[in-house]
């Protein structure tokens, strides 16, 4: 086996993975804050995209303006979301609630499919498809704007939640909800807070992947799994464990496509599931009563 | 006096008109098509051609002075749902024939229905189990996986390229792909190097193409549905892999261009006439018809016609010559069909027989190229 074949798996596995990580952190904020999972998080990726599309075709925009647009339009699709499914339920059980997003995110992708049809769709790269050669492996431009994307949300993130009184007061909230509502946080909004970062870096998510695998109403499902598989991997932190988490499944995935059989691929992301979730519940980093912010 | 003159001719005219109604009672044709769900990609053309051709063929007076009904129902790509709606089809509305289902799994599970009630299936999917062993009732329109591996690999031969590496896709077209790839590749002295696969939701090939650049390859044939191939030809562009990129049929169209953009330049792939119907020289027999869908179907609904609803628009057309030739019966369809004779339509020109239900050869298919964001022919 060469070395460049290595390379590109890896190199190939690192932009793959920066997109689980942004999707997963996305599901360990709202986790965080409100103790479920949303599995509705995938059709966030998707919004991004199509609605990126949109914006570029119908109202011709361009792409530096396009993509705000639908991140904003994403965002708010998030707030709606939040507050016309999750908030006005009585008996706010994680079943119920999980059920809930499970329901929202099938309405979404029907909207989706009525609104942008059945067809994939591209957009395009955000700087030219030269391919730029690393020491014998290619990677594109837009692979780099992945990475250095992921580098900044993350970074914005660890500053927000360290930072700034709303962030604190998320961590608060994710400690222990009674306690910090007790000291006057008002949960109810640090949960509506939590919906629209995380579908806001859905978006991002979505659009800054869409160039190079395209995208259509039903991409959400498949990238809401492995995302969601990267923060199980990171013990449902919204810091650099989930991320690392994601890159470890997108080279793991790669590899594996690459050296043992490509029949394998999302098996393996679901084998690394199952076996973190029996063996390290708590992720691969996690003391089992870790902080989770 | 006048007026019993005027009654008179009223009632000769009503009789007239009630007898000429009475004769015309519309001929129903049965259709099942997977308009939507997965399969969506195939029915929705098939109905749209479909609905398309029964109307003209009846604004212009229908066939034998009689109209033709097209009852159609949607399978959603379901098995189970093709098979209770072609009962319903037979049972509840009488239809005479019935044309698709879009797939072959849902095709596999209608077989021993339309068997069973002795009424001529007009297949619109590819697999060629339908029709091979043939099945009295049964009759396909779409082409054969085994022609397009044929033609692919009739090119590679002529130019000695007998190294190749095959990634497909992991459903059922992919994989009906892979097994013809396989078992016609000793025939034409081709070596397959690598055999991969990939799933169809599957966003980054980088490490199946890495893998085969590493062997010693002179060619990858790729077998998909959109978007899965457009992904491929992207990162085989980025991997800077030189070597000839075949694709399947399953990709002929304008969106495949669309969606792999520069990356598709140069990607051979083998296809049904359609999509290269006016660079067709006009010795070609399937020309007229090739235009006059095409031309219609962007018509009535604005987009390209694909040889999908090709698939349709044949199987249509087929029972139409079949009602011309005074068949208005399940029995005596089915025995017109088997005498179809060159019938030049969109797939090919078809020739069915007794021993024959695919009714398709080799030059059903042509090899085109992209090159400036379209098709040309390859000589």
């Amino acid at each position: 086996m060469q070395f460049d074949q290595i390379l590109q798996y890896v190199l190939s596995g690192l932009s793959t993975g920066a997109i689980y990580a942004l999707i997963g952190i996305g599901f360990s904020i709202i986790y965080n804050a409100t103790g479920i999972i949303n599995f509705a998080q995938g059709e966030f990726v998707m919004l991004g995209g199509l609605l990126t599309l949109s914006f570029l075709d119908l109202f011709k925009l361009p792409l530096w303006a396009a993509i705000p647009c639908a991140v904003a339009v994403s965002t708010v699709a998030g707030l709606v979301f939040e507050r016309l499914a999750i908030r006005p339920l009585r008996q706010p059980t994680p079943i119920n609630l999980v059920i809930i997003t499970i329901g929202g995110s099938i309405l979404i992708r029907g909207l989706a499919m009525l609104v942008w049809g059945k067809d994939t769709h591209s957009i395009p790269s955000f700087s030219g498809d030269i391919p730029i050669i690393i020491g014998g492996a290619t990677i594109l431009p837009q692979h780099l704007w992945i990475l250095a994307i992921t580098l900044v949300i993350i970074i914005v993130n660890k500053f927000y939640f360290y930072y700034t009184i709303s962030g604190k007061a998320m961590r608060a909230c994710s400690y222990n909800r009674r306690a910090a509502s007790l000291v006057g946080i008002d949960v109810r909004r640090m949960v509506l807070f939590s919906f629209i970062i995380s579908s806001a870096m859905g978006a991002v998510a979505g659009i800054i992947v869409a160039p190079l695998t395209m995208t259509a109403y039903d991409v959400g499902v498949m990238l809401g799994l492995k995302g969601f598989c990267a923060a199980i991997i990171g013990g449902m932190s919204s810091g650099i464990s989930t991320v690392i988490g994601g890159l470890i499944l997108g080279v793991l995935e790669s590899l594996g496509a690459g050296l043992i059989s490509s029949g394998y691929k999302d098996a393996i992301a679901f084998i690394i599931l199952l076996l973190i979730l029996f063996i390290r519940p708590q992720g691969l980093f996690g003391k089992a009563d870790s902080e989770r912010v | 006096m006048n007026i019993r003159c005027v009654s008179v001719l009223v009632m000769f005219v009503t009789v007239l008109f009630s007898s000429a109604v009475f004769a015309a009672a519309p001929i129903k044709i049965g259709a099942l098509f997977a308009v939507t769900g997965p399969a969506a990609f195939l029915g929705e053309p098939e109905r749209n051609s479909a609905k398309m051709v029964v109307d003209e063929i009846n604004k212009a007076g229908g066939v034998q002075g009689r109209k033709l009904e097209l009852i159609s129902y949607d399978t959603t790509g379901d098995a189970t749902k093709a098979v209770q709606l072609a009962t319903k089809l037979i049972k509840d509305d009488k239809v005479v024939a019935i044309i698709g289902p879009s797939t072959t799994g849902e095709t596999m599970a209608v077989i021993p229905v339309a068997e069973k009630e002795q009424v001529p299936l007009i297949s619109c999917s590819a697999g060629s189990k339908i029709s091979d062993p043939v099945k009295k009732w049964i009759f396909k329109t779409a082409q054969n996986d085994s022609l397009a591996v044929g033609r692919i690999y009739e090119y590679l031969q002529k130019n000695k390229q007998t190294n190749v590496s095959i990634l497909t896709v992991s459903d059922g077209f992919g994989s009906s792909g892979r097994e013809q790839l396989k078992a016609q590749a000793a025939k034409y002295g081709i070596t397959i190097v690598s055999d991969d696969t990939y799933g169809p939701k599957d966003t980054d090939m980088t490490a199946q193409l890495t893998k085969i650049r590493g062997s010693h390859a002179q060619a990858i044939i790729c077998w998909g549905t959109n978007p899965g191939p457009a992904v491929i030809a992207k990162n085989a562009k980025q991997l800077g892999i030189k070597i000839p990129l075949f694709m399947s049929h399953g990709v002929s169209s304008k969106k495949f261009i669309e969606l792999a953009g520069d990356a598709a330049e140069g990607i051979k792939l083998p296809s049904g006439k359609v999509v290269v119907a006016d660079l067709l020289p006009n010795s070609d027999q399937q020309k007229k018809a090739l235009m006059a869908f095409v031309k219609d179907y962007q018509n009535h609904f604005k987009a390209e016609g694909d040889h999908f609803g090709g698939h349709a628009w044949d199987a249509v057309m087929l029972i139409k010559t079949a009602i011309e030739k005074g068949a208005d019966t399940p029995v005596a369809i089915r025995d017109q069909l088997e005498k179809v004779k060159g019938f030049a339509g969109i797939g090919g020109s078809f020739t069915y027989s007794a021993q024959d239900h695919a009714g398709l050869g080799k030059d059903a298919f042509v090899l085109v190229e992209v090159k400036n964001k379209d098709w040309v022919i390859v000589k």
